[in-house]
């Protein structure tokens, strides 16, 4: 009988979504040459995926009701048999190997392939940084940024400009785009510090545009849409290199930022600001009542996470060697945050793989490209409705009170 | 004085728009606290209902004001229907969830409605049919009002005095008010707060699709991207009024239409969008209640 109800439900939501889908499923009108199209298979398809994601979803939705009583008869505090993930992060003896294989075979990559993978690569590496950057404002701090793809464009045209009419070398471009990028940030930052979460998404998103609209309007500083060309390569001690040398070597140094971001987001997690970052983001009120200083750890986040943004930035003008408005628009925002949320919020190693997985998905399976942007929305909502923590949840640093230290202090 | 005079106009049915769109934000923001982040997309789906709607109408035959209602009609009901599942299936199950959950899985569903428009229809900007007949008696002002505009401005006024009567004097509009002030109260007294929160979002969307259908007939040509801009800037209005406050996100609206216009047409029109989010900053950090809210004091 139950099973029975069940399918019926099924159904009803087949039904509805033929319903839903129908006119922009099915029809399919040309206003300019006045035909009309009818793809009546579109529909068979759409009930047929309805009734079966229908019914995954309700048994997802009770799984994860289930899963929500049984966490609250059981406590918090259960002891609860680590995942594989978990324990391949926490056991040594695992995951050194696994490191050491990862590491080899990232310092290989541009010898064993050729060089459109290398520059494949190169912007799946870029994506990284920008999404261990943007962990550590939506993930640690909990600010919810919709304008990042900003401060990676501030980055990439301070060194676009910084090239082409000053001359200025890659080196010194790279820390002032970073420092821009920081600078922005907490301008932008200052203002809107007593906004409360879902308002900073909107001025942020604001923002975002606000840039790629004055980057496009702005003739005499940025060229406007045509964009800066000519942007000169990193260069090695003044090595002369050819494109494929280059590429490679670009590779190289996106592998050097993609650990230094790594060691150094893991180590702000742990320090004094990164504690109370996640307290911030945990409980504003309770956090500033313990005294922490709201202005001043909100406005590190923000700058921090647009410091690596604009390094980044640096990095893509040099590796494109031309850029236009329309590589800063709001999708590269999204796709970012879609990294972080997938990734887990908080998690290095989670994020890391989320941005590889999103990057190199669809530049290997060319059918999954136009659906890119439909799946990652989708992912961002399912992954907000059954798995909030992510891919691979950001473990907390917990102090376990050892019994034997205790019992020792106690003889003594 | 007869170009300020236009502006004026322009920026009126502008803001009208927006009004109409920043009512379903407000509602929403008032109920449940969230920015529906989709909504955008809602009030594009609309407008695409009624761009395929009088496409297939005209081709086999119809004309005229006939297929204007019945477009609209369908708009509206898709609109609705659109948005009820939306929020059954991307909010409903994160209530209580951290503030943050449901904004990320509005985002979500704004970019996968976004796409799925742009996969099942079309990225290129579609012509929307010529609905709206050129009305004698506007002859004398054409030059600086159209029939269009004529029509935006009163459907926009009729619409929002519905609105402000049916929250005021009717059972679901109490109720709504209700559950506004306090949730658990509201369930407390027998207000069954889920039906509450799905009939605001049915009213909103309807509100939206109204406002795509005349954008749609205004501006001429629709693509799947007109949600996102409408989105921001309806945002902004509602903000602007204060969110949360219906007579506001009215206000607001025309506010920041006659502000866009007049900036538009004195100033740069290149720049218009940074004009509005200008506004929407300056008035965060000023006085970030809004025209018209109360300054809240956060409970702990």
């Amino acid at each position: 009988m139950a099973m029975i109800s069940y399918l019926k439900s099924c159904l009803i939501a087949a039904i509805w979504f033929v319903f839903l889908t129908f006119p922009l499923m099915v029809v399919k009108v040309n206003t300019l040459k006045n035909t009309v199209e009818w793809r009546w298979m579109n529909m068979l398809w759409v009930a047929i995926g309805a009734f079966i994601l229908s019914a995954v979803w309700r048994w997802a939705m009770e799984r994860r009701a289930r899963g929500a009583r049984q966490k609250e008869q059981e406590g918090s505090d259960s002891d609860k048999k680590p995942s594989l993930g978990e324990r391949l992060l926490e056991d040594p003896k695992l995951y050194r190997p696994l490191l050491g294989l990862v590491v080899a075979l990232a310092l290989l990559m541009p010898w064993v392939s050729e060089m459109y993978q290398v520059t494949i690569w190169v912007f799946a590496l870029i994506y990284v940084v920008l999404g261990l950057g943007l962990n550590i404002t939506v993930g640690l701090a909990g600010l919810l940024d919709l304008g990042y793809v900003a401060f990676f464009g501030v980055g990439a045209y301070t060194y676009a400009i910084l090239n082409t009419r000053f001359g200025l070398d890659f080196w010194i471009c790279l820390p002032i785009g970073g420092l821009t990028g920081a600078l922005v940030g907490v301008l932008l930052g200052f203002p809107i510090l007593r906004l409360r979460g879902d308002y900073l998404a909107i001025v942020t998103l604001g923002f975002g545009s606000i840039a790629k609209i004055v980057y496009e309007n702005w003739e005499g500083v940025f060229n406007g849409a045509r964009g800066i060309e000519k942007i000169a390569r990193p260069g090695f001690f003044g090595m002369e290199m050819d494109i494929s040398a280059a590429t490679t070597f670009t590779y190289y140094l996106m592998l050097v930022m993609v650990v230094f971001t790594i060691f150094v987001t893991n180590r702000l997690k742990d320090s004094r600001i990164g504690r109370a970052w996640m307290a911030l983001r945990e409980d504003e009120i309770a956090c500033v009542a313990m005294g922490v200083d709201m202005a001043k750890t909100k406005l590190g986040a923000y700058a921090l996470g647009a410091f690596w943004a604009g390094l980044v930035g640096v990095i893509f003008a040099s590796q494109t060697t031309y850029i236009n408005p329309a590589s800063f628009d709001f999708m590269l925002s999204a796709i970012v945050l879609s990294m972080v949320v997938l990734g887990g919020m908080g998690s290095i190693v989670g994020v890391v793989i989320a941005a590889l997985v999103l990057n190199l998905l669809p530049e290997y399976l060319r059918a999954f490209e136009d659906y890119r942007m439909l799946v990652f929305g989708a992912v961002m909502v399912l992954m907000m409705l059954f798995r909030p923590q992510g891919l691979v949840a950001n473990v907390r640093k917990t102090y376990t009170h050892s019994k034997k230290v205790h019992a020792e202090e106690a003889n003594g | 004085m007869d170009y300020f005079l236009e502006l004026f106009l322009s920026g009126l049915t502008r803001g009208s728009i927006y009004a109409l769109i920043a009512l379903g934000y407000t509602m929403v923001y008032g109920i449940i606290q969230l920015i529906n982040f989709a909504h955008g997309e809602i009030y594009m789906i609309g407008a695409f209902v009624a761009l395929v709607v009088s496409g297939v109408l005209t081709i086999y035959g119809f004309s005229g004001v006939s297929i204007l209602i019945l477009a609209a009609l369908i708009a509206i009901i898709y609109s609705a229907a659109y948005g009820y599942t939306l929020e059954k299936i991307a909010y409903r199950p994160l209530r209580g969830a951290p503030r943050l959950s449901p904004l990320i899985s509005a985002i979500g569903m704004s970019l996968f409605l976004q796409n799925y428009v742009l996969l099942a229809q079309t990225a290129d900007f579609l012509p929307f049919p010529e609905l709206v007949p050129e009305f004698e008696f506007m002859e004398p002002i054409a030059h600086i009002m159209g029939s269009a505009e004529l029509i935006i401005l009163i459907t926009s006024a009729i619409t929002m005095i519905g609105l402000t009567l049916l929250i005021k004097y009717t059972r679901i509009g109490k109720a709504m008010r209700a559950t506004q002030q306090d949730m658990v109260m509201a369930r407390l007294t027998g207000i069954n707060v889920d039906r509450v929160i799905s009939v605001t979002f049915i009213i909103g969307s309807v509100l939206a699709a109204i406002a795509g259908v005349l954008v749609g007939s205004y501006i001429g040509q629709i693509n799947y991207f007109i949600g996102f801009m409408a989105g921001v800037k309806a945002f902004t209005a509602a903000v602007l009024g204060g969110i949360g406050n219906i007579p506001g996100a009215a206000l607001g609206g025309l506010v920041l239409g006659l502000a866009e216009a007049m900036a538009a047409g004195y100033i740069s029109s290149a720049y218009e969008d940074v004009f509005a989010f200008g506004v929407l900053v300056l008035i965060l950090i000023l006085r970030p209640s809004g025209l018209l809210g109360k300054a809240v004091k956060q409970k702990v």
